[in-house]
């Protein structure tokens, strides 16, 4: 609620500022400009933010997917760890425009490389809280199940995997920070279609405030998904606050 | 490793041993580089008769929890025999799984022993029953005081199904009221469902009020310096003169 707050103050200041004339609305346009485009465009908008929305998820999904299978091999093999860890942080220092273009060579212009994308970017955040919480899970728990006769496997399933679930989704969450962001370079690098395609087209013919809609619409998406996710954390993992 | 042995059910044969270690050895590489490697057991000698429960009591860091993971088949010995029946380790921490219920969290050993997790929960929630949590079943480890939490990881120790219990200091992290009241309810549990206990502690009374044998360890390295037998019947009224004579005889041992 209070956070409503702040956005209802900084766009009052915001309107105002620009209703003053302290900067040219093709720079920044008024929020009542950028309402107007969400409600003239708002069909255009719609079915490119579909587009968006798809790479976002389906990125994020595959980000999960391989971020999980990638935290489990390394937390269970120090081969891998000592081989894979380092390049994993090596992945994440390459900027996205630079391997953008080579991925629309390979995988063509449709969603498969914005996928991709979204993936390699969202890769890291979702590993290392995952591999972290997998390595923070209590090593007398294990000499317990040890104790037990368990197998590897069978402790990776009841102890250590569970325990891995919050960092799983605190992996998720920061995926939804850097996903957004993921899939506009990644239209930018080359599309038919998509909020980032739009705002790359609507900037030229200073279309700013249909641009600044889009960015809104991708906020609210990433912010509405955030409060799900949290939501879910608190119904389905509440023993993640109380104890490790 | 046996995956399930069944639990004793036959009258114990004290003379059997069920566990023996001679002449132990047990050192740990220095934790820092250049620091003296640390010997926390030599030439420790032990043995625990079928159905006995024997207490282990010793100053802190004496190489107790090292002893019961060298029965448990947790660690090995640098040097020495060790000869033991399928044990299992209970912790000082109860370790129970936070996500886990209660009846999840008693039947995770029979889990990995290959049950069906609806079996396994039936077996485990009939447990929690004897052991005065019915109604619980449901709860999470957070939900339940200090006393459940034990009664429930002790739970989850019988049902690993091993002939020899390792107890590692079970009620040390527990209100002095609650340990008395554990230590009552322990003993009666055992008599109903009898094993060979290694029981570690550093509660001299409560290796007296439990244990058919004390040994008492010294100081690192660890080794047993006495041992005392507890020749008076259950159940055991802690106030009584013959019991508060051992106390002090254990006590002198340890000061010694």
């Amino acid at each position: 609620m209070r956070a409503l707050l702040v956005v209802l103050v900084a766009f009052g200041g915001w309107e105002a500022y620009v209703g003053l004339g302290g900067v040219d609305e093709l720079l920044l346009p008024a929020p009542s400009a950028i309402a107007a485009a969400l409600v003239e465009d708002r069909g255009l908008l719609w079915s490119n933010f579909t587009v968006t929305a798809l790479e976002i998820g389906l990125g994020i999904a595959a980000a999960l997917l391989l971020g999980l299978a990638g935290a489990v091999a390394i937390h269970l093999s120090r081969p891998v760890r000592r081989t894979l860890y380092p390049l994993l942080v090596t992945s994440q220092t390459i900027p996205i425009p630079v391997i953008a273009p080579l991925l629309v060579v390979w995988f063509g212009y449709d969603l498969t490389p914005k996928i991709a994308i979204v993936a390699l970017v969202c890769f890291f955040p979702v590993v290392v809280p995952t591999l972290d919480a997998l390595d923070r899970s209590d090593n007398q728990r294990r000499k317990l199940m040890r104790s037990f006769g368990a197998s590897r496997w069978q402790t990776l399933r009841f102890v250590d995997a569970p325990a891995a679930l919050p960092g799983l989704v605190t992996g998720a969450k920061l995926s939804l920070a850097f996903g957004g962001i993921a899939a506009i370079l990644a239209e930018w690098a080359g599309s038919e279609s998509g909020l980032g395609h739009l705002v790359l087209q609507a900037l030229p013919q200073f279309e700013t405030a249909r641009a600044y809609a889009a960015v809104l619409i991708l906020a609210v998406f990433s912010v509405t998904l955030f409060g799900v996710l949290t939501l879910a954390e608190r119904r389905l993992l509440p023993w993640a606050k109380i104890a490790g | 490793m046996q995956t399930q042995t069944p639990a004793p059910s036959a009258a114990p044969r004290i003379d059997v041993d069920a566990v023996r270690l001679d002449a132990v050895c047990k050192s740990f590489a220095p934790a820092r580089r250049r620091a003296p490697a640390v010997t926390a057991l030599q030439d420790l000698t032990l043995r625990v008769g079928e159905g006995e429960i024997v207490a282990v009591v010793g100053p802190s860091g004496c190489g107790k929890t090292t002893l019961l993971e060298l029965i448990c088949g947790l660690t090995t010995a640098d040097a020495g025999t060790i000869d033991a029946q399928d044990a299992v380790l209970m912790a000082q921490r109860d370790l129970l799984l936070p996500w886990a219920d209660a009846v999840d969290n008693a039947a995770l050993a029979l889990r990995v022993a290959g049950l069906q997790r609806s079996a396994a929960r039936r077996r485990a929630a009939a447990l929690l029953v004897d052991f005065g949590l019915g109604g619980f079943e449901a709860a999470r480890p957070h939900e339940l005081s200090g006393g459940m939490r034990q009664r429930v990881a002790f739970a989850r120790t019988l049902l690993a199904g091993r002939p020899v219990l390792c107890l590692d200091e079970p009620f040390a992290s527990l209100d002095a009221l609650t340990r008395l009241q554990m230590q009552d309810w322990l003993a009666g549990a055992l008599s109903a469902d009898p094993r060979t206990v290694v029981l570690v502690t550093h509660d001299v009374e409560e290796a007296i009020v439990l244990a058919d044998r004390v040994a008492v360890l010294s100081p690192r390295p660890g080794r047993v310096v006495a041992t005392l037998e507890v020749d008076v019947p259950r159940p055991r009224n802690r106030m009584a003169p013959e019991l508060v004579a051992l106390r002090g005889r254990a006590l002198r041992e340890l000061a010694a």
